[in-house]
């Protein structure tokens, strides 16, 4: 059963409709979540004791540093089954991934930035936290320069791929930083073994709405580009005419 | 509820705002960004088989 929805996804006409079907459907739901999130997390929720006000800036930084985390390991995992089986629409998601995490990537650190300022008194310290989470919008922009540099398709997919399976190291350095090293950067409060959140439910479910608006959302971004990247794949198929009459 | 004081964000307005803008600023150029790179695979897609179709012709 598995290996026939393998290789039905893997099948680029299949694909492309499926993902066309899909991408409403993750979309309209990551707005209502979003806004949801951003009515209990700027109006509902309590100021923090500690922070005031200020911790309000949790609901768009954390959910950006989850995403630039995800889409890293998506990107990845997408790159390394292109690798293994040969698969186009596997490379064509991977390919997909760079820009969207990047961005992502770069909100959360500048995010970090300014939520560090008033609560540590300095926009930046190298610290280990901040400093993974820097190497991987290096790791995005590295893979993103590699693949322009390579004008053949297949080959750049083939390059950036290793690229990307290599960087996933990174990941776990950056969610376990903070409890390997002596970090300013809080431990985590809802992603950790042993326990609950440690967060009030009014401010935690806010928080739980905008990760799952922000996923969500990812999810319409990658279903849109990745139809793009699987056109780009395709010679002279005659899927493409129908497939783009229909549009 | 005091729309004044809830602009003012207990003092740090000058950090949450920017950092919520900031994050309206990437949702909005990806959504952007991920349709015109559709539409521009799918006018190169377009371009390919019209050129094919000339080719083939006799």
């Amino acid at each position: 059963m598995a290996w026939v929805w393998f290789h039905r996804f893997g099948s680029p006409p299949h694909f492309y409709r499926l993902a066309r079907q899909l991408t409403p459907w993750f979309g309209w739901p990551a707005v209502l979540l979003c806004l949801a999130g951003l009515i209990g997390g700027l109006i509902l929720a309590p100021p923090d004791y500690q922070q005031g006000e200020g911790f309000r800036i949790i609901y768009v930084h954390a959910p950006s540093a989850w995403l630039s985390m995800l889409v890293y390991v998506v990107m990845a995992t997408s790159a390394a089954v292109g690798l293994i089986w040969h698969m186009k629409v596997a490379h064509a998601v991977a390919a997909s991934c760079a820009v969207i995490g990047a961005s992502f990537t770069a909100l959360a650190l500048v995010t970090g930035m300014l939520w560090g300022r008033p609560m540590w008194g300095t926009y930046w310290e190298w610290d280990p936290r901040l400093t993974s989470e820097l190497l991987l919008l290096f790791l995005y922009l590295g893979y993103m320069g590699l693949r322009n540099a390579i004008d053949d398709v297949s080959r750049a997919d083939r390059a950036s791929a290793v690229l990307a399976i290599v960087g996933v190291i990174n990941v776990p350095i950056i969610h376990y930083s903070v409890t390997w090293w002596n970090s300013l950067h809080q431990a985590p409060t809802v992603m950790k073994f042993g326990g609950p959140p440690t967060m009030p439910a009014s401010m935690l479910v806010p928080l739980l709405l905008m990760l799952a608006g922000f996923t969500l959302y990812f999810g319409a971004l990658l279903l849109t580009r990745a139809r793009g990247e699987v056109l780009r794949r395709e010679r002279n198929a005659r899927w493409i005419l129908e497939a783009l009459d229909r549009a | 509820m005091n729309i004044g004081r809830f602009l003012a964000m207990g003092g740090y307005a000058v950090y949450v705002w920017p950092c919520y803008a900031l994050a309206a600023l990437v949702v909005g150029l990806n959504l952007a960004w991920a349709r015109r790179s559709l539409r521009s695979a799918q006018r190169e897609a377009r371009r390919r088989l019209e050129m094919l179709k000339v080719d083939s012709s006799p």
